[in-house]
């Protein structure tokens, strides 16, 4: 591998570039009309112009993005976070290309974003799945039915959706019925796929999740979990690890599924195996993201790898480099997510930013895609930085977090930072007792 | 009069009403786009509308009037 295209923007890009520039890897760029002058562009040994801003004229045109991998020779593709990395054709249409993809399988990825199709394999793998439905409801009717047989409250859910969208909490019979048509409608509209399930609503989980790694010879490890319970609006705000609040027992019976999980499908690369746990430390399969998770620096500092590094071996077939036993904690690592919006109301926030000063410090990490005079558009999302503290100990790794955001100096447009300063200082935070309901028990009113 | 403003900045995604609508309190009246969430406008009051001073896909700063009502 000599040249990798990175069909992606901002800090994701960004932290590409850094790891293939390290291994000798030559990059390459996409941006829009409104990133031209973003970090990543320059940073990168080329940078192609795939398009105007909105992302289906940009970094989902599939075969712009493919066009102008082959004028460049690139020879893999990086799909990063979001955008199209969990889409099946275009990993496709990549490996017909003749280019590596690097992430798992088209057959993988279409298997796992259909949540059905995945809640059966993991069932049939021994994985525990929320206990619910594993055939799509046709109308309001056969809902009811499954809802009754499982009890309320349930989670109607759409087959196709993902990430906490196309889903709704049904408190009775009656609520399903009303909910049912609409929430079909939205599915289609959203995801092109109406297909629906529902399954047991879980009261106040935590929402823990595995990374895991495999390569071309079958071999699959995982490398521990990452504690993502601080939400808002179904996206992930804060994560850490290890999780204050699984036991050994527990830990070990997870991340054991997750190795499980990717083993029945054959996982090549990273991926994540995303779980909910009750508060009797039950666990259920949610999801797997078959890709780079946005917070996987939390991962590499609590263990000391790279994962970038880790996805470029595993694309090139090599065997991965370390074994299940040389895995283990050696620090706690939080990540805190920098996100363009209002910190009362999570209203996004767009404009130019004046001033970016990013703290500097030993033992914190600052994956961001700015710097001063970006302009923040609205095209895209409102994620800016990540700030990723460790410490010998969790109090460690809280108190320079905090110190961290302090130091962090954005003007011009509104951010998150506030709101982070105060989860840092919140009691139930600090000692580890928090669920996904979290920020809205804080404080009702300002969530959306 | 009420002049009614945006709370963020994005844009115009979908406008919901035309002069002359009448509009209860609450009422949504212009959609925004930003940063892929979409946020409703709402009046405050009930009225009528008098102007809608933003079209489909235009871009809208904070505090911009979007819409005059007339209570």
């Amino acid at each position: 591998m000599k040249k990798v295209l990175i069909a992606n923007r901002g800090e994701i890009a960004r932290r590409i570039i850094r790891t293939c520039q390290a291994q000798g890897v030559a990059t390459v760029a996409i941006y829009s009309d409104a990133d031209k002058d973003m970090p990543f562009v320059r940073e990168a040994d080329e940078a192609v112009h795939i398009g105007p801003p909105p992302v289906p004229h940009s970094y989902l045109n599939v075969e712009a993005i493919l066009a102008a991998a082959k004028s460049c020779q690139a020879d893999a593709i990086h799909p990063g976070y979001g955008l199209l990395s969990e889409n099946e054709a275009f990993a496709r249409r990549v490996t017909e290309e003749g280019i590596v993809f690097i992430g798992p399988t088209p057959e993988v990825i279409g298997q796992m974003g259909d949540k059905l199709t995945a809640r059966r394999i993991m069932q049939k793998a021994g994985v525990p799945v929320v206990p619910g439905g594993d055939t799509p409801l046709d109308n309001a009717d056969e809902a009811a039915n499954m809802a009754a047989s499982i009890g309320y409250p349930v989670m109607l859910k759409a087959s196709a959706g993902g990430g906490g969208i196309g889903m709704q909490i049904c408190q009775s019979e009656e609520e399903l019925r009303q909910a049912f048509q609409s929430a079909r409608g939205r599915a289609k509209a959203y995801f092109g796929n109406d297909a629906m399930y529902v399954e047991k609503y879980v009261d106040r989980p935590h929402h823990i999740e595995v990374q895991i790694a495999g390569d071309q010879t079958g071999h699959v490890i995982h490398l521990l979990e990452r504690e993502c319970s601080i939400q808002r609006r179904h996206q992930k705000v804060l994560e850490e690890s290890p999780s204050p609040f699984l036991d050994e027992a527990t830990r070990n019976a997870l991340c054991d599924a997750a190795v499980l999980a990717g083993k029945a499908v054959g996982y090549t690369g990273v991926g994540t195996v995303e779980f909910i746990v009750d508060s009797q430390m039950n666990f259920y399969f949610l999801e797997m993201n078959t890709r780079l998770q946005v917070e996987h620096p939390v991962t590499e500092e609590m263990i000391g790898l790279d994962l970038v590094a880790m996805q470029l071996e595993i694309a090139q077939g090599q065997p991965l480099s370390i074994s299940q036993e040389d895995v283990r904690a050696k620090r706690h690592a939080i990540e805190l997510r920098v996100y363009a919006e209002d910190p009362v109301s999570f209203l996004p926030s767009p404009g130019t930013i004046s001033l970016y000063q990013a703290p500097v410090m030993e033992h914190v990490r600052i994956d961001d895609g700015v710097e001063t005079g970006t302009k923040v558009t609205p095209f895209y999302d409102p994620m800016i930085a990540k700030v990723i503290a460790s410490g010998a100990t969790r109090d460690e790794a809280i108190l320079r977090a905090r110190e961290a955001m302090q130091q962090f100096l954005i003007t011009g447009i509104k951010t998150n930072i506030p709101f982070l300063q105060e989860v840092l200082e919140d009691d139930r935070f600090i000692a580890g007792e928090y669920t996904t309901w979290f920020i809205q028990e804080r404080k009702p009113k300002s969530t959306i | 009069m009420t002049q009614v403003a945006a709370n963020m900045a994005g844009t115009v995604f979908k406008v919901l009403v035309q002069p002359g609508d009448s509009i209860a309190a609450g009422q949504d009246l212009i959609v925004l786009e930003s940063m892929k969430m979409e946020v409703p406008i709402a009046a405050e009051s009930a009225g009528k509308v008098v102007e809608v001073k933003v079209n489909v896909g235009d871009f809208v700063n904070d505090g911009d009037i979007v819409v005059v009502l007339d209570n």
